[in-house]
């Protein structure tokens, strides 16, 4: 879809850059569908073939990840809330779905719907009372919210979800063919799947009349309220819709893991979600996506560098830095924030401005770009 | 009756820890609208080093105790002070950033701890009369309650005559009610900012040291579980309030502590509970301006 520019030789060439734009995507999923079947290697980036187990359950970890880091999105790119407690939605379909699954003995797919209901219950109450205060007093409500959920877990005063332990997947009331370590690959396109349809999902409520008066209440907030509109409703809309879709990926996530851990409610997931989104360009679709990738990929590259022999022969000042996954993610993360605002996709919008200048439109091939570009100028201007 | 009393003044030595994270937070948060997410890990690293200092001067000696309250008070104020220098002032009125910058130095730094000090809890001694405890109305309480609710005490009562008396106190102050008009005035609010870090980092540093003798260890995650109820205390007592942080610090720790014992350990979700209420029916908090 090229933007409406005066017939000239840029405009068709727009046009054609535009079709391929398009193909990409499509073509991208295809290619991941396809990884099972291949006998890819990428020394460096994954621990082995494309198609053994290990490999497969990381990238499907990378990309229930990403479809959680797009849910984000929703919360702090469209309707500029900073939320520290998304996890609580993440671990509540875990947790949530094994304890359906073995308590009422549920099968898979009704227990799924359950689930997804009580996470629109849930999601509409503590919402609507976080909501009532926005910004930074937002960020904390969220959190302490959180945080009960994640004593909840580890408490465990029902004895339903196994304390510090965790929860154990239910396997009876899963079909075959999603348990065992050689039916990875169904569980990896159960997680491609998942992550298309988060992101069809995220773009329809992002490009909805919702999503638009959200990101206008991220903007001014006043204004909107003059227009005659409830910026509340609004915001507890995207916040339920982001919600659910980590519900439904929380749900993955137990399947893919055979099970959930407290560690999927803290607060520490929140932080990492925020580092995923915010390293892959804040407003950006396509850099959460990127985002969540280059996380979860280099945090399982570093915790097997902080193993190497090499690493434990250097000196401690070195030594120590380079063992905790962590520290190294925390500075990148520092780093980015300094020096490169507007993340990886921001990064990219730029270069091609670059690139570009001199033709009329700059840049603007799609209007994917536009929307990306225009929002990651205000977001990044409305901070300034 | 000695149940009640006892619960008492460990709930009040327990709103004396979280006042030293709270109060740093909220004074930061009044003049600079950051949420600090650092501010947990100024209260790490001052319970380390006090650990270290204390232990190599002798943990049970009185000499020792000082030493480590003074050496967790200095870490806290550098490194709060770094922190503003370094990250937080080069990202100047963008707020987000400013939180984001400082999440990212809080997994950081923990992480860091972690592979310094490792990630098991070091246990505390300290002088005898510490561990003892004292007899009040029956209940057995014990001493390092009183010696957390003196220097929570001392440090309001610091906090209120710099703010009240001093020069740059009244900047401070004026920077919390109304920011713009200061820096109309031609005064360099930076050197405020500057300064209610490094007295939010003496806070929590102590908070730190005292901290680890209430609950007889110190690990990395320390100040980061105390920060999550040092952000609860803030909201409740409203942002930006050094007396409503005062209050709410104590209110929030008696509930916890009530609630922990006659309603079967749920003090945390009390807590959560207090703050759902408040916002409700106050959503500035108890002492926040601006209905």
């Amino acid at each position: 879809m090229s933007p409406s520019t005066p017939a000239s030789g840029t405009a068709y060439r727009g046009g054609a850059r535009a079709w391929v734009g398009r193909l990409v995507p499509p073509a991208l999923v295809l290619l991941l569908a396809c990884l099972p079947l291949l006998d890819l290697r990428l020394p460096g980036v994954l621990p082995g073939p494309t198609y053994t187990p290990g490999t497969l359950h990381l990238l499907a970890l990378a990309m229930v990840m990403a479809a959680l880091a797009l849910s984000y999105h929703l919360l702090l790119g469209v309707a500029g809330l900073l939320s520290f407690g998304h996890a609580l939605y993440f671990g509540l379909g875990a947790y949530l779905l094994g304890i359906v699954m073995s308590e009422l003995e549920l099968g898979l797919v009704p227990s799924v719907l359950v689930v997804l209901v009580a996470g629109v219950v849930i999601s509409l109450l503590l919402g609507a009372v976080s909501l009532r205060v926005t910004g930074i007093p937002f960020a904390m409500v969220t959190l302490a919210f959180a945080q009960a959920g994640s004593v909840l877990v580890r408490r465990d005063p029902g004895r339903v979800t196994g304390g510090e332990e965790g929860l154990r997947l239910p396997t009876e009331q899963v079909p075959d063919a999603l348990v065992g370590v050689a039916d990875t690959r169904n569980l990896y396109w159960l997680a491609l799947a998942a992550l298309v349809l988060a992101f069809l999902l995220v773009s329809w409520v992002q490009g909805s009349r919702a999503g638009h008066v959200a990101a206008a209440v991220r903007e001014n907030e006043l204004r909107v309220r003059v227009l005659g509109m409830r910026p509340f409703l609004v915001k507890l809309a995207i916040f339920v819709a982001a919600s659910v879709i980590a519900v439904g990926m929380g749900m993955v996530h137990l399947l893919l893991n055979s099970g959930a851990v407290p560690h999927i409610v803290s607060a520490e997931l929140t932080i990492s979600l925020l580092l995923m989104v915010v390293i892959g360009g804040v407003g950006s679709r396509w850099g959460a996506v990127a985002g969540a990738v280059l996380y979860v990929l280099l945090n399982q590259r570093l915790t097997v560098l902080a193993q190497a022999a090499w690493v434990h022969d250097l000196p401690a000042p070195l030594r120590i830095p380079l063992s905790e996954p962590m520290f190294v993610l925390g500075t990148l993360f520092v780093l980015v924030v300094l020096f490169l605002p507007g993340g990886l996709a921001g990064t990219v919008a730029r270069v091609r401005r670059w690139r570009g200048r001199g033709g009329p439109p700059a840049g603007a091939d799609r209007l994917e770009d536009v929307d990306d570009e225009q929002q990651a100028a205000t977001t990044g201007g409305a901070r300034r | 009756m000695s149940t009640v009393v006892l619960l008492l003044f460990t709930g009040v030595g327990l709103g004396a820890i979280y006042f030293l994270v709270a109060s740093g937070l909220s004074l930061i948060y009044g003049l600079m609208h950051v949420l600090n997410f650092a501010h947990g890990v100024f209260l790490s690293l001052g319970a380390f080093l006090g650990f270290e200092v204390a232990s190599r001067l002798g943990a049970t000696t009185w000499t020792g105790f000082a030493a480590s309250l003074l050496v967790g008070a200095l870490a806290g104020a550098l490194f709060a002070a770094l922190t503003e220098r370094l990250l937080v002032q080069r990202l100047y009125e963008r707020h987000i950033e400013q939180v984001l910058v400082t999440v990212g130095l809080g997994l950081a730094a923990v992480a860091l701890f972690d592979g310094i000090w490792g990630t098991d809890p070091r246990f505390i001694t300290g002088p005898a009369w510490m561990g003892r405890t004292t007899s009040v109305l029956g209940a057995n309480v014990p001493n390092d309650r009183f010696v957390a609710i003196l220097v929570a005490g001392l440090v309001l009562l610091g906090m209120v005559l710099f703010l009240r008396r001093t020069r740059y106190g009244m900047i401070i102050r004026a920077g919390v009610e109304n920011r713009a008009m200061v820096t109309a005035l031609g005064i360099d609010v930076r050197t405020a900012f500057t300064l209610v870090f490094t007295i939010g980092g003496i806070a929590a540093g102590l908070g730190g040291v005292l901290a680890s003798h209430y609950f007889g260890y110190v690990s990395p995650l320390l100040g980061q579980t105390l920060l999550i109820f040092a952000f609860i205390v803030t909201v409740i007592g409203g942002l930006g309030s050094l007396t409503g942080a005062a209050i709410a610090s104590v209110v929030v720790a008696l509930l916890q502590q009530f609630a922990n014992y006659y309603l079967w350990g749920t003090g945390d979700l009390a807590v959560v509970v207090l703050l759902a209420v408040v916002l409700l029916t106050r959503p500035s908090g108890l002492m926040g301006r601006r209905a």
